[in-house]
């Protein structure tokens, strides 16, 4: 039990990328994640030939961060949802020029400014890619402070690996709460040298581009990305599944919704209500056929529990396919409800035989 | 067996302080523990306050909406939280301050005289620590030792003294 | 058999390719003078270069040393985890008046502002070339362009951005010179100065920046004869050919404090 540290979840992120080896860091002071800013500040010169800069706005971070990638450098900015907005552009431009970079959104109540409590509205933004064109960013989403310290890590395995932006998808309750973690031990890096461009040397010199004038070969390229983003989906989809033989429904929650679900199924199953959880760890690439296993496998009532409005909803509806019933409770804007709340939801609505599918109770 | 406890009180008297070196106690003893502070607006000048929950097993929600320990070391909180405490809870009253009483008649009240007893060993912003000396001795969430093991490593950097007063603190308010 | 001497070639740095700018363009002659002095100082090798948004878009068919591509404007932040990566190497932003003075000018202004030890090459032609011509911040006042079909006014539209002067204030910046490619002799001066800021940047004393007034034949709708002289009693006039800052010529080893 020695080797578990108290954390805050901010610093994990931070403490995470740095023993993952993340040599360049820049970001903008935003909350709820300015932790992490400050963590990095302090830490990457534990890093060889670290470098942290607090740029002038979250559009220069990104942009720095994708430099700094092109040399062949581990990565890392973080923001909330105002500032993820205004990354996009960068993103957009890493995932053409296939930049590997994590990107953290700790997200907080919105549109606009909204707030600066923990939400979920940026599942969209995260999963359909966010900025513009064709292309998707791998989405991984912590449930404790455990999974902030190892999901940092494998977001940076996964963008080497598959040299593309990735995004760690947290709000600002996994960001402020502190939970004992223990950090692993980082995998060694493979990156190979040829994707990098470090000046030319005596050799042939190189260049790294998104702009590809030529119908075909735009085609060719937006094909070539797709591909790899199936194989994403094939080997990379990930959920922790909470399941049982006499469960009267499935709850599908991730981050601090699956928190507050598990609180409920807790209650519920004092009250003699047997309910699971199925939590994807992946949200892009969203774990469609691992869900749909579970309805198929006889749970028909599927309830979607969101700090939003119905977001993840839609690709819950997508994986189901029709199979199971699809219920939807949500609280967004800052409201993180208790599980009292989310278990009386659920006891009422698996009672009540007439219930149409509604946004509202 | 999980207990969860909702410290509140004034910007400065050391709340957020008093969830975290409690959660450092839980992570000696080799509990689980979530430790959410209240952040943002609130951290500058009004209401802070943290939830702390404990338990020997995987804790599900870090969120509660029913406390079975309140810690008040002011009176706004106590009218912010009292309704959410368990049936059968107790209410820890900052009573150099707070100098109402609950409403709630369901619930076991315990005044403690912060102020007094840490200004009996020169400070007065001890009355945290006091607030926790009396706190472990009723509910016994976590053993003393650990707490102030936890407590040690925390004011680590800080000078020695530092250290031996606020344990002299704890030590007054655990046996008075 | 006389003895025969070479006096004019491609560069080294130059790759063989015919460039798609337009007859008369600016782009082109600075391409050539920036790879003259990648031979003569011989850092073809550790150069690694950011083209723009823009008609240089397409610079890494031209230079022959490493490139990676920026958004629009972002080159200086983008060239700035370059050079933060690799300290030991040359790296340049190559950017247009609407990329550096108009969308890009946080990046600008706050890359000069850290002092980041790159080389600016900013290519003002006072009007956006790719796009079709539309107006630039540098667009001079009563200038016809596409989106000033009146002329620029500067009561709607603003005035032309000096960013040269605005960034030799500020305490980042080692050396920014204004010259232009209307003439030989201009040509060689501004190559001249190209070089300085190379050199300058090699030796760490601070963020450096050449802007190149460039003709834009195409889209002042002019033949290449009458945008140099236009560049030469027009523009001239309102952005002063010469070095709006040296801090090495000041007396000072580097833009540290």
């Amino acid at each position: 039990m020695t080797n578990k540290v108290l954390m805050q979840g901010n610093l994990v992120i931070g403490e995470a990328a740095i023993r993952s080896g993340c040599r360049f860091y820049a970001g903008y002071p935003i909350t709820p994640q300015n932790e992490i800013t400050e963590y990095m500040a302090e830490n990457t010169a534990r890093v060889e030939g670290g470098v942290f800069i607090q740029s002038e706005s979250e559009i220069a971070a990104i942009n720095m961060i994708a430099g700094a990638s092109a040399t062949g450098a581990r990565v890392m900015t973080s923001s909330s949802g105002p500032g993820i907005s205004l990354k996009q552009e960068g993103i957009s431009s890493m995932a053409a020029c296939e930049l590997p970079g994590v990107i953290v959104n700790i997200m907080r109540g919105g549109p606009g400014l909204g707030n600066i409590l923990p939400a979920q509205g940026d599942y969209f933004q995260a999963t359909r890619g966010g900025g513009h064109g064709d292309y998707r960013t791998i989405v991984l989403a912590p449930g404790c402070a455990q999974e902030l310290a190892d999901l940092t890590m494998d977001a940076f395995d996964l963008a080497d690996k598959y040299r593309t932006p990735v995004i760690l998808l947290a709000d600002g309750m996994m960001g402020q709460m502190m939970e004992p973690v223990v950090f692993r031990k980082p995998k060694p890096r493979e990156y190979r040298t040829e994707f990098s461009i470090t000046g030319a040397g005596e050799g042939k010199s190189k260049f790294i581009k998104g702009l590809i004038l030529p119908a075909g070969d735009m085609e060719a390229h937006n094909w070539k990305l797709f591909r790899k983003y199936e194989e994403i989906t094939r080997k990379e989809t990930r959920a922790v599944c909470e399941i049982n033989p006499d469960d009267q429904a499935v709850i599908v929650a991730y981050g601090t919704a699956s928190r507050i679900a598990k609180g409920a199924i807790k209650r519920l199953k004092d009250q003699g209500i047997s309910v699971g959880l199925f939590r994807p760890t992946t949200l892009w690439p969203f774990p469609a056929a691992e869900l749909l296993r579970v309805v198929r496998g006889g749970t028909k009532k599927v309830l979607v529990f969101e700090m939003s409005t119905g977001q993840m909803l839609e690709d819950v509806r997508l994986a189901v396919q029709g199979v199971a019933e699809i219920d939807f409770y949500g609280r967004p804007g800052g409201t993180v409800p208790p599980p009292v709340e989310l278990a009386n939801v659920i006891a009422r609505r698996l009672t009540d035989k007439k219930r149409v599918f509604n946004h509202f109770e | 067996m999980l207990n969860k406890a909702i410290f509140s009180g004034f910007g400065g008297q050391g709340v957020l302080m008093m969830g975290y070196s409690l959660s450092h106690g839980a992570v000696k003893e080799g509990l689980n523990v979530t430790f959410l502070p209240s952040y943002g607006a609130e951290m500058r000048g009004g209401t802070a306050n943290c939830t702390v929950c404990i338990s020997d097993e995987e804790i599900a929600s870090p969120i509660t909406s029913t406390p079975d320990f309140l810690i008040v070391m002011n009176i706004p909180s106590l009218y912010v939280f009292q309704n959410r405490v368990a049936r059968g809870g107790i209410i820890f009253m900052n009573s150099s301050i707070v100098n109402v009483e609950p409403v709630r008649k369901d619930v076991a009240v315990k005044k403690v005289d912060c102020v007094g007893i840490a200004e009996k060993f020169g400070d007065a912003r001890m009355a945290n620590v006091a607030m926790m000396g009396k706190f472990l001795r009723e509910t016994g969430v976590v053993s003393p030792d650990s707490y102030l093991q936890g407590l040690a490593e925390l004011l680590g950097k800080k000078k020695k003294g530092i250290l031996e007063a606020n344990a002299n603190v704890f030590n007054a308010a655990f046996n008075g | 058999m006389a003895k025969e001497k070479i006096i004019y070639q491609r560069p080294k740095s130059l790759k063989k390719a015919y460039t798609h700018y337009c007859p008369g363009c600016g782009h082109s002659i600075v391409h050539r003078i920036m790879c003259e002095v990648f031979d003569e100082m011989d850092i073809r090798g550790i150069t690694i270069g950011v083209p723009p948004a823009g008609c240089a878009v397409l610079a890494y068919f031209y230079f022959d040393v490493d490139m990676q591509e920026a958004p629009h404007g972002r080159g200086p932040a983008v060239a700035t985890g370059i050079k933060r990566m690799l300290p030991d190497r040359v790296v340049f932003s190559y950017q247009g008046d609407g990329d550096l003075a108009a969308i890009g000018t946080a990046e600008s202004f706050h890359a000069a502002s850290r002092g980041e030890n790159i080389t600016v090459i900013f290519i003002n032609n006072a009007v956006y070339g790719m796009t079709g011509g539309q107006m630039a911040p540098t667009t001079m006042l009563g200038q016809k362009t596409t989106t000033s079909p009146a002329g620029r006014n500067s009561i709607i539209d603003g005035y032309p951005t000096k960013i040269s002067e605005a960034l030799a204030l500020m305490p980042g910046t080692a050396f920014i010179e204004r010259c232009m490619v209307t003439s030989p002799a201009s040509i060689l001066k501004t190559k001249k100065a190209i070089r300085k800021a190379f050199e300058y940047q090699r030796e760490q004393v601070g963020f450096t920046m050449v802007e190149i007034l460039s003709p834009c034949p195409t889209n002042w709708k002019m033949t290449p004869l009458k945008s140099l002289e236009w560049v030469e009693e027009e523009m001239k006039k309102h952005y002063p050919i010469g070095v709006l800052k040296d801090i090495k010529a000041q007396g000072k080893e580097s833009n540290a404090e």
